[in-house]
C-alpha cells in the first residue's frame, strides 16, 4: 500500500502542495487530474523524491520517509527503488540503445548479472511491443516508441508502484494510443499505478479511482464514472466542463 | 623575400647547402618532437584533464569551500602568463628549497594550465546536459556518482570534444615554451641548430611545418572521434 500523509511542498515563497493525503491500495490504478499549476506533477515528483517535500510522511510497502526529520540520502535511494517513474519527455539515455537503457538500472544499481539483465530487458521490450527495436538508439525511435522504452526501463527495477507524469502529453496524437495500450495492459496485470494525465478516456477505462487536484489540495476523489458524470464539487464541475 | 629567393636561386652552391641543412636538421627536430614535445603534450593533457574534471565538479558541487578553491585556481592560472608560471615553478621554487626536474616542472606547469582552461569547457558541457537526464538516473535508483559516470559524463564528453581538441592542439604548440626551462623539445633543437649555421628562416620554418603536421593529424583524429561518438546521432 502507498500512503501520502500531510504532504507540503514550498518553492521559496510559493506553496505548491498544501497538505495532501492520498492512499492507494496495492494493485489499484489512480488517475490524477487537475489544471496546470494544481500541484499534481509536484505531488508525483515528491513521491519519487525528485523533489524533497517540505513536510509530510511518505510510505510504500513497509518503507517510510518522514520529512519532518532529516532523511538520509541512502534512505531516499532505497525508497526510490520502490517507485518506477515515467517522464513526460521520456528522458531516455541518448547514448545507449533501447536494450541498454532498460539494462542500466538492474546492472548498475542492483548489480544484476549482465546476461540475466539482458534477457529480462529483452523480455520487457517485447512486452511493450518493441522486441524488434532493442538495438535502436532513442534518436531512431518515434516518441511513442521512446515512451514505451521509458516504461520498460522503469519496470526493469521491479517497482512496487509505477508513477506516470503526463506520459502522453509530448506525443503526436496518433502515437498516444500505443502508449495507453501498454499502460492498460499493465493495469490489467495488477500493477499499482499513479497516473497524472489529461487522457480522460484512459481514466474512464483503466482507473479505479480519479483524484481531482486544484490549488495544491485534493478537491475530490471519486470512482471514474461518478467523477465524470456526477461530480460532487463545484470546482471539479468547472474543470471538467472546460476540458470535455 | 624575393631577394632571398633570387640570391638562393643565383647561387647553386647555396641551394645545395640549404637542402643539405634541411635534410640534416630534420631528424634532430623530429627527435626533439618524439622524445619531448609529444610526451610532454600527452602527459600534461591527461593530468590536466583529470584536474579539469575535478575542478568542474567542484565548481558545480554547491560545496562552498570546494567551489571557492576551484574559482581561485582557475582565476589565477587564467590571469597569469604560462611563461611566467613556468619560470616560477622551475626557477622560483628552488628559492624555497623545491628543486624540480625540468620535465616535471613543465608537466606541472602545462597540466595546471590545461586543468584551468578545460575545467570551464567541461563545466559548460555538464551543465548543457538536460536536468531530465539526472532525474532519469536518480529515478532508477542511481547515486550521484553513478549518474555522473554512466549518464552525464559520456554525454558531456561528446559536447566537449571539439573545444577540448582545441585545448589539446594549443598545448602541442605551447610546449615550445618548455625550451625556457631547458627541455630540448623541438623548438629548442631548432634554436641549437640555428646557433651553429645561422639559417634561421629555413630551420624555424622546418620546425613550424612539423608542428603543423602534428596538429593536422590531431584534427584528423578529432574528426574520427566525433564521428564515432555521434553514432547515436543526437
Amino acid at each position: 500500500m502507498i500512503s501520502i500523509k500531510g504532504l507540503f511542498k514550498q518553492f521559496g515563497q510559493l506553496e505548491v502542495l498544501k497538505g495532501i493525503d492520498i492512499k492507494v491500495e496495492k494493485g489499484k490504478v489512480v488517475v490524477v487530474i487537475g489544471p496546470s499549476g494544481s500541484g499534481k506533477t509536484t505531488m508525483l515528483r515528491c513521491l519519487n523524491v525528485l523533489e524533497t517535500p517540505s513536510k509530510g510522511i511518505l510510505s510504500i510497502g513497509g518503507q517510510t520517509l518522514d520529512f519532518s526529520q532529516n532523511v538520509s540520502k541512502k534512505n531516499i535511494a532505497a525508497f526510490r527503488r520502490l517507485t518506477g517513474m515515467v517522464f513526460q519527455n521520456y528522458n531516455l539515455f541518448p547514448h545507449m540503445t533501447a536494450l541498454e537503457n532498460v539494462m542500466e538500472g538492474p546492472v548498475i544499481v542492483k548489480g544484476e548479472n549482465k546476461q540475466k539483465a539482458r534477457q529480462r530487458a529483452q523480455g520487457l521490450l517485447e512486452k511493450v511491443g518493441l522486441g524488434d527495436k532493442v538495438n535502436y538508439y532513442p534518436s531512431q525511435l518515434s516518441g511513442g516508441q521512446q515512451q514505451r522504452v521509458g516504461i520498460a526501463r522503469a519496470l526493469a527495477m521491479e517497482p512496487e508502484v509505477m508513477l506516470f507524469d503526463e506520459p502522453t502529453s509530448a506525443l503526436d496524437p496518433e502515437l498516444v494510443g500505443e502508449v495507453l495500450k501498454v499502460m492498460k495492459d499493465l493495469a490489467k496485470e495488477g500493477m499499482t499505478m499513479i497516473v497524472v494525465t489529461h487522457e480522460m478516456r484512459f481514466a474512464r477505462e483503466a482507473a479505479d479511482e480519479v483524484i481531482f487536484m486544484d490549488g495544491g489540495v485534493v478537491v475530490e476523489r471519486n470512482k471514474p464514472d461518478e467523477m465524470f458524470t456526477t461530480p460532487k464539487e463545484e470546482r471539479t464541475k468547472k474543470f471538467l466542463n472546460m476540458i470535455m | 623575400m624575393k631577394m632571398y629567393l633570387s640570391n638562393v636561386a643565383a647561387d647553386p652552391d647555396r641551394t645545395a647547402r640549404l637542402i643539405e641543412i634541411a635534410k640534416t636538421s630534420l631528424w634532430p627536430l623530429l627527435e626533439g618532437a618524439i622524445s619531448n614535445t609529444i610526451p610532454l603534450t600527452i602527459i600534461s593533457f591527461i593530468v590536466g584533464l583529470l584536474l579539469a574534471i575535478l575542478t568542474a565538479l567542484a565548481r558545480i558541487s554547491h560545496i562552498k569551500i570546494a567551489e571557492m578553491i576551484a574559482r581561485v585556481y582557475v582565476s589565477a592560472i587564467r590571469g597569469t602568463p604560462l611563461l611566467v608560471q613556468l619560470f616560477i615553478i622551475f626557477y622560483g621554487l628552488p628559492n624555497i628549497g623545491i628543486t624540480l626536474d625540468p620535465f616535471i616542472s613543465a608537466v606541472i606547469g602545462f597540466s595546471l594550465s590545461v586543468g584551468a582552461y578545460a575545467s570551464e569547457t567541461i563545466r559548460a558541457a555538464i551543465l548543457s546536459i538536460p536536468k531530465g537526464q539526472w532525474e532519469a538516473g536518480y529515478s532508477i535508483g542511481m547515486s550521484y556518482s553513478q549518474v555522473l559516470k554512466r549518464i552525464i559524463l559520456p554525454q558531456a564528453a561528446r559536447v566537449s570534444l571539439p573545444p577540448l581538441s582545441n585545448t589539446f592542439i594549443s598545448l602541442v604548440k605551447d610546449t615550445s615554451l618548455a625550451s625556457v626551462v631547458l627541455i630540448t623539445e623541438m623548438f629548442r633543437r631548432a634554436q641549437e641548430i640555428t646557433s651553429r649555421n645561422y639559417e634561421f628562416l629555413l630551420v624555424y620554418t622546418e620546425a613550424a611545418l612539423i608542428y603543423w603536421v602534428i596538429c593536422f593529424f590531431l584534427s584528423v583524429i578529432q574528426q574520427y572521434m566525433e564521428r564515432k561518438l555521434e553514432r547515436y546521432g543526437v
